[in-house]
């Protein structure tokens, strides 16, 4: 470039320059598209394969959760919240219900906890597989995801055992669980517990230490720590930058200060670094599943509350209170009191928010999901900045943008 | 030095005074209500203070109150302080005759998009906004659909029988 | 277990009509073009992962290309602002195509009866088979695509240049 051109050319993040406007082309990443995971477009300008700028549009599976909210009782809320999140929803599932009970006040008991907790875990477990694995495909590595999808379908037989369901699971009950975990259920956690270990440890083999992965996502989609927080990220994505936020500490709940794990961070902020904090957390995630699992406490599976938690079926049989209370819960008639309560637990990919304002009726007032891809999706444009289009692509896959989520 | 409700009262009291209005604790968490148009000096204030460091919006959005006269939408921010791992709520109110109120984009930046969102469900104008459009419902959309008066279903749909399905 | 054509055994050749060969042909390779877009999408990733294998019924090869595809899986929500992405999409595949519609949502708008979601995707293309669930397990899945099979092996080849079929288009406004 001549010296004239390159005064004239802007100066991106990484020290490169880019000539002016009127050489961009402009590549339309479109709503489909077998990379971005999920749909949403973005609009590049790019000087070759350099990218000047983006414009994301989402909203293309907007399936206004929150008017649906305000039109349904607060059991009947449970199946929206699964499908927020869909490739962790037992998280969501027990963020709900951890809002009713902050709401109503409830304590549950220290048995009810740690179940939730192993169910959490095993839905972060999940959730991380499907972003490593679908990570190392984007950069072409298709063997892990089908070794890893095999292990999903173990923690779907555990989730089949509890609820019924394998993806869009609806687990749990205002309270604890409608009935506690058999014996079958205890049996497949732990095969789950001695297989799953190798299975990591041979994807992490394979992918880790490659010298192909490496060089395609370190330094690639970095962002600071500063601007991080500014965009509001959480999660994986804000540990991988440096900062060490997680609500399980901050604003535990559900027993997790019994608990006993780290909080990995990266140093980077980039491609890389998300990768390692998720590889990481699963085997954090193990752990705790496995300590819940040697010390699970003795009790009843959920929490004395007659007007939101189902009586056994005898009991509706033969007493006049747990027929009403049977028959107001199943027809959402049970009035909550008036309060609004924000209550965030730590999902998939970072602080799921919780905003409930309630003005007494059996419906909610106003109910608002603060959610974390929502969130941080924003900052997609400033990260692809400056990089090549194959960048942008393992970013977004490293991301971990769940499109029920960015929607809602 | 643990943050406490009392403490951020007061400070917000001694440097705001009468903008500081009905202060709640539901639930511990402390809530107040400030006039729309002074939410970018005290947002920025709370942000900058040297003790308190309010440096991440948790979430912003919008509430719809037509019983309020006057005062029918309200937009409500979260702040959370990692330092002392302390939260706080912050509610501003407009009237839907004129639903102004300006942006803290220049604040806080994950404010953009959640700015969007609450427009596109509410209606609400922020004054200063880069890109103040639709972001989830289609562009060519001619209400604001999360307002009270506004049902849920789609009322041009001809396969499902509101008398099938109790409405 | 699956029986060989009357060919393979046997003497080498049999005698059929030629719609039976290209039918059989066709079935057995089809290549789906996955247009998943929620949850739906993850039980169809663990339909083509090695439990439930979906490359076993030819469809190993999956075509996000449209020109390139035989088969439109549509699964997962619809809403409104991508009901013209569908179409576009459905409108660039090449004859023959045949649409399977996996999911509540993209058969009939599922639990989402609001503002923003179409209430199915047959308003805006035609659908050959509809495969319900929320999600629907994998093997509902196969289920759908060993029915697409059968409506492919006795489909006759001058379905597409009929004029109920033209008529079919025409009520979607597909010249």
């Amino acid at each position: 470039m001549s010296k004239q051109e390159k005064k004239e050319a802007t100066l991106l993040q990484n020290n490169t320059y880019l000539p002016e406007e009127k050489q961009y082309n402009t590549l339309n990443l479109g709503p489909t598209h077998p990379a971005t995971h999920g749909i949403f477009q973005n609009v590049l300008k790019m000087d070759g394969e350099k990218i000047y700028s983006g414009e994301p549009t989402i909203g293309y599976i907007h399936r206004a959760f929150e008017k649906l909210a305000e039109h349904r009782p607060y059991y009947q809320i449970t199946p929206i919240t699964d499908r927020l999140n869909y490739c962790s929803s037992p998280i969501n599932n027990m963020g709900w219900h951890i809002t009713m009970e902050r709401l109503l006040n409830i304590e549950t008991p220290k048995k009810v906890d740690y179940m939730r907790v192993i169910i959490m875990e095993l839905a972060r477990i999940a959730d991380h597989l499907i972003c490593n694995s679908v990570l190392a495909v984007d950069t072409g590595a298709l063997t892990g995801f089908l070794y890893i999808f095999q292990q999903r379908e173990k923690i779907y037989e555990i989730y089949e055992e509890i609820c019924g369901a394998r993806l869009t699971t609806n687990i749990g009950r205002i309270g604890g669980f409608e009935r506690d975990f058999n014996d079958i259920t205890y049996k497949k956690i732990e095969r789950f517990l001695q297989e799953f270990p190798e299975v990591l440890g041979e994807f992490e083999r394979l992918v880790s230490r490659n010298r192909i992965f490496m060089d395609r996502t370190i330094n690639v989609g970095a962002i600071t720590a500063e601007r991080a927080l500014s965009y509001g990220f959480t999660g994986p994505n804000l540990r991988a930058c440096g900062v060490d936020y997680d609500v399980r500490v901050f604003s535990s709940y559900s027993s997790y200060e019994d608990f006993d794990f780290i909080i990995p961070i990266g140093t980077n902020g980039d491609t890389y670094d998300r990768y390692c904090v998720r590889s990481t957390e699963m085997w954090e995630s193990l752990k705790m599943i496995k300590y819940a699992m040697d010390n699970m406490p003795t009790g009843s599976h959920h929490a004395d509350v007659p007007a939101f938690y189902l009586p056994p079926k005898l009991d509706v049989y033969n007493s006049m209170e747990a027929l009403i209370w049977h028959f107001k819960i199943v027809m959402g008639e049970v009035d909550v009191p008036k309060g609004e309560i924000y209550s965030p637990v730590e999902g998939g990919n970072g602080e799921l928010g919780f905003y409930l304002i309630s003005d007494g009726g059996r419906l909610p007032y106003r109910l608002h999901f603060r959610r974390p891809c929502f969130i941080y999706y924003q900052a997609y444009p400033e990260m692809i900045q400056g990089q090549l289009l194959s960048d942008a692509i393992v970013t977004m896959s490293s991301l971990n943008v769940i499109a029920g989520e960015l929607d809602a | 030095m643990s943050l406490t409700n009392e403490i951020v009262l007061k400070a917000l009291i001694d440097q705001f005074g009468e903008h500081i209005k009905d202060p709640t604790e539901p639930y511990t968490m402390l809530t107040i209500t400030i006039p729309a148009s002074q939410n970018v000096p005290i947002l920025s204030w709370l942000r900058d203070h040297r003790d308190f460091q309010f440096v991440f919006l948790t979430d912003l959005c919008g509430v719809h109150y037509p019983a309020n006269g006057g005062l029918e939408l309200a937009v409500i921010y979260h702040l959370h302080s990692f330092i002392h791992n302390y939260r706080m709520r912050i509610k501003a109110f407009v009237s839907s005759l004129n639903p102004e109120i300006p942006t803290i984009t220049e604040i806080y930046a994950s404010a953009n998009w959640m700015e969007r969102e609450t427009y596109d469900f509410f209606g609400i104008r922020f004054k200063g906004h880069p890109q103040l459009k639709r972001i989830l419902n289609m562009d060519d959309m001619n209400y604001f659909p999360m307002l009270k008066q506004y049902p849920l279903e789609d009322q041009l749909r001809e396969d499902k029988e509101d008398k099938f399905f109790g409405r | 277990m699956a029986e060989a054509p009357a060919s393979l055994d046997g003497l080498g050749y049999t005698l059929t009509s030629y719609d039976k060969v290209v039918g059989l042909a066709r079935a057995h390779s089809l290549w789906p073009l996955p247009f998943a877009t929620s949850c739906c999408g993850i039980e169809f990733m663990a339909t083509m992962g090695s439990n439930y294998d979906l490359g076993r019924f030819g469809s190993e090869r999956l075509s996000f290309s449209p020109r390139q595809a035989d088969l439109l899986m549509v699964m997962g929500t619809i809403a409104k602002k991508m009901a013209p992405v569908l179409r576009q999409v459905y409108l660039q595949m090449a004859e023959p195509r045949w649409v399977l519609s996996v999911g509540a949502c993209a058969c009939s708008g599922g639990i989402f009866d609001t503002y923003s979601v179409l209430q199915g995707i047959d308003q805006v293309i035609p659908v050959d088979v509809y495969v319900p669930g929320c999600p629907p397990r994998p093997e509902q899945i196969i289920q759908g695509i060993l029915q697409i099979q059968e409506l492919v092996k006795n489909e006759s080849l001058m379905r597409r240049k009929s004029e109920v079929y033209k008529e079919l288009l025409n009520k979607y406004g597909i010249e």
